[in-house]
């Protein structure tokens, strides 16, 4: 029992970093029906600079903590402007040329954006992994067992914390402001916006900015997590929000997060009670299962597909 | 003359805030896209394995006056054209070339005399070997890319598959090359089936998402699964093919004694050139008169519009199904020559990265066109065998630094400027295969738009 409990702390921790690469997924299919592949790798640019930052600002494992998480929400927001950066230009120069194309096309260019990001990195930053030590180390005892001590580290509750904190922020921008509004339009219909006189192309690109920077805070939570990155997390990260926006109801963005924590659920479990050498066949296996049997997934609305 | 040039320059003047304008900007933007990568180095320090920063202004330098230079001439040309005389651009009719009959055949010549030249070595005779593999798999993968229209991003599960049944067969039941060839075929395409008879009903990106999520559990379960698999160890020792039985050994009952020829080892790999040669050629025969069969008329027409397919009453699934399965045979024929050619696999050799290039060959020859993976193939393999000529870049980004790992670099780019710049890849006039009184080749202008 101690242990599924440690379990479950574990998924919901990689759950919420799963939930927000997620969105950028969601959003971007919502809005333009294209699944951005280099997204992946938009979130391993953001677990780098979030690296860079973190030894320029000099923080070690001896840090005062609140000093620390002040320091790290200054990293996070560079992240976040740097990604976006990122995000706004991967659209700019390989997708909007290809709006209108035909279907596949922006697919496969996303594809050559990934593989460049991808090795673009590894020339750059070198290919072996890049290890950081443990920022905070403590954490809160929960509950003493016999056999096992439930622990919950300071890291997974900054990670949730911050979160919740950012997706309350973001369904707020959806739901309140005028870029939110553009965007649910646009997620109706394209071309009735544009009619209406909303700048398609700025909300496209605000929309590509936004994800990244959801994602580049999960790289800096994933870099915190495991303390170890290289050049090719974006890749399994990448696929496994996809799988959690999918199981999640692809377009809906509540659907996103529950998606992201079931997916990290089910990994942990399955590296905990089976096999941690096949808890990646776990996770994509869940894919092609959910895209069988619930190919709507849990939130969204069926497909309706238009001549 | 001199009032209209005078003209020209008065509107240069007028332009040109807005040019450097628009320079400015990508540089800025290039700026900040450099500093985490050209600029800052995460370097782990010899001694104590703590990472520190190391600043490389010079890569950044150039890094951003490249992009500058590129934004400069992007615009005096975009100047150009909007100011210059008016080009005709429409190109309803694509030009049809002379010579262009005459280029297979020319080209499949030259591939079969390449081995008997008297300049020819191992090293020419490997190239050649790996060109043709790619051009296989690249023809297999057409079958369901260029043709069905089906995005497939886990290819090369299915040439894992074969190399492995292969070197599984081979091992434990010691089945000969001759055997195993037919049956990676079947095994291969009945994981084909397997994968694709739930998954396609899916639309086209959700399939290329499980494809390569398929891809990646054949990989995980290689590479875990050490009974069966070798884990990474991977299978050495996998048998040799032999030439209908005789084998390319030294003694009395080898290749060379029995043809009564000298031994040399080159005698193998011309036989595992031709073998290929042989079964690319297989590859291009039957897809190509697969294209003329309803069954690859149908493929082609659910390319162009599944809806319009299925209500004319076209089963998809069995459409789709069929070009899954028949693309991943020769995938699974692919795999177990390899197997055969390198006598060791391991899963290393069946990444992502390999389903990308085999793809990237496939789109950058133009989708649809079987010259056009000849083509690609040989640019491909020939540009990371000159990547690797290129020592001299090590004298100036030191020692440690190998040209051919820029590779995948390039070819990611390239993929992004063909599609940007020629929707449909190089070859992309596309001449219908099936045709009413003439055959009217349409130019990639006006299919740029469709939505295959």
């Amino acid at each position: 029992m101690d242990y599924l409990a440690q379990q479950l702390i574990n998924g919901l921790t990689l759950g919420s970093i799963y939930g927000l690469i997620a969105i950028g997924y969601t959003m971007v299919y919502g809005i333009i029906g294209m699944i951005n592949f280099a997204h992946g790798d938009v979130f391993m640019v953001g677990s780098f600079v979030s690296l860079i930052c973190i030894l320029l600002f000099g923080i070690t494992g001896s840090t005062d903590i609140m000093i620390g998480i002040g320091i790290l929400m200054i990293v996070a927001v560079i992240a976040m402007a740097i990604s976006g950066v990122y995000g706004w230009t991967i659209e700019r120069l390989a997708y909007r040329p290809l709006r209108g194309s035909f279907r596949l096309a922006p697919l496969i260019t996303a594809i050559g954006v990934s593989i460049f990001l991808q090795n673009f990195v590894q020339e750059t930053q070198g290919a072996r992994v890049k290890p950081l030590q443990a920022l905070f180390a403590g954490g809160f005892t929960l509950h003493e067992g016999t056999e096992f001590t439930v622990r919950i580290t300071y890291m997974q509750i900054l990670i949730v914390v911050l979160t919740i904190v950012l997706m309350t922020g973001f369904s707020l921008l959806i739901s309140k402001t005028s870029l939110g509004r553009a965007q649910r339009a646009c997620e109706q219909d394209l071309k009735m916006t544009q009619l209406l006189g909303i700048d398609v192309d700025r909300t496209i690109s605000m929309t590509f900015v936004i994800g990244a920077m959801l994602a580049a805070v999960a790289g800096l939570m994933y870099l915190l997590y495991y303390g170890v990155i290289d050049f090719f997390i974006g890749f399994s990260a990448g696929v496994k929000a996809f799988t959690a926006a999918v199981l999640g109801g692809i377009g809906s963005l509540p659907g996103a997060m529950i998606g992201g924590v079931l997916i990290g659920l089910i990994e942990v479990l399955f590296a905990a009670y089976f096999s941690s050498e096949y808890k990646d066949v776990a996770a994509f296996s869940m894919l092609i299962i959910v895209l069988i049997f619930l190919p709507q997934g849990l939130l969204g609305r069926p497909e309706i597909e238009k001549v | 003359m001199t009032q209209s040039h005078n003209d020209r320059s008065q509107d240069f003047g007028q332009a040109l805030p807005g040019i450097i304008k628009r320079s400015l900007f990508t540089v800025a933007i290039a700026a900040i896209i450099f500093v985490p990568t050209l600029l800052l180095r995460t370097q782990a320090s010899q001694a104590t394995n703590t990472l520190f920063i190391l600043y490389r202004w010079e890569f950044f330098a150039i890094g951003c006056a490249f992009i500058l230079l590129w934004r400069v001439i992007y615009e005096i040309r975009a100047w150009q054209n909007a100011h210059g005389p008016r080009k005709v651009s429409a190109r309803p009719q694509a030009q049809e070339n002379r010579f262009a009959p005459y280029v297979g055949p020319v080209l499949l010549i030259a591939a079969i005399l390449m081995p008997f030249m008297p300049f020819t070595d191992r090293y020419i005779l490997d190239i050649g070997i790996l060109i043709i593999t790619y051009v296989m798999l690249g023809w297999g993968l057409q079958i369901v890319v260029g043709l069905a229209g089906l995005l497939d991003l886990g290819y090369v599960a299915f040439y894992a598959v074969g190399a492995y049944s292969y070197a599984l067969l081979a091992e434990h039941f010691g089945f000969g090359f001759w055997i195993c060839l037919p049956l990676a075929g079947v095994f291969a395409a009945t994981w084909g089936v397997i994968l694709g008879f739930p998954v396609l009903r899916l639309r086209g990106d959700y399939l290329a998402i499980v494809t390569l999520a398929f891809g990646e559990i054949i990989r995980v379960v290689l590479l875990n699964w050490r009974d069966f698999t070798g884990g990474s160890n991977g299978l050495s020792n996998i048998p040799r093919p032999s030439f209908f039985g005789i084998p390319f050994s030294q003694g009395p009952d080898g290749f060379a004694a029995t043809f009564g020829l000298e031994f040399s080892s080159l005698q193998r790999m011309g036989f595992l050139y031709f073998l290929i040669l042989a079964l690319a050629l297989l590859t291009f025969y039957i897809s190509s008169r697969l294209r003329k069969l309803p069954m690859g008329r149908a493929w082609e027409a659910l390319r162009e519009d599944e809806i319009a397919c299925r209500s004319l009453g076209l089963n998809t699934i069995n459409t789709k199904l069929s070009a899954f399965a028949i693309g991943a045979m020769f995938g699974g024929f692919a795999g177990s020559f390899f197997a055969a050619k390198q006598a060791f696999i391991s899963p290393e050799s069946f990444n992502f990265m390999e389903s990308a290039t085999i793809l990237a060959i496939v789109v950058l020859g133009g989708m649809s066109s079987q010259l056009g993976v000849v083509f690609s193939s040989i640019a491909m393999v020939g540009g990371i065998e000159a990547l690797r000529q290129l020592q001299f870049l090590k004298a100036i980004f030191g020692n440690d630094f190998d040209p051919s790992s820029l590779r995948l670099l390039f070819f990611g780019l390239a993929m992004v400027i063909v599609m940007l710049w020629r929707p449909r890849g190089f070859v992309s006039s596309r001449v219908p295969t099936v045709f009413f009184r003439e055959k009217k080749s349409v130019g990639s202008s006006m299919i740029s738009q469709g939505r295959g």
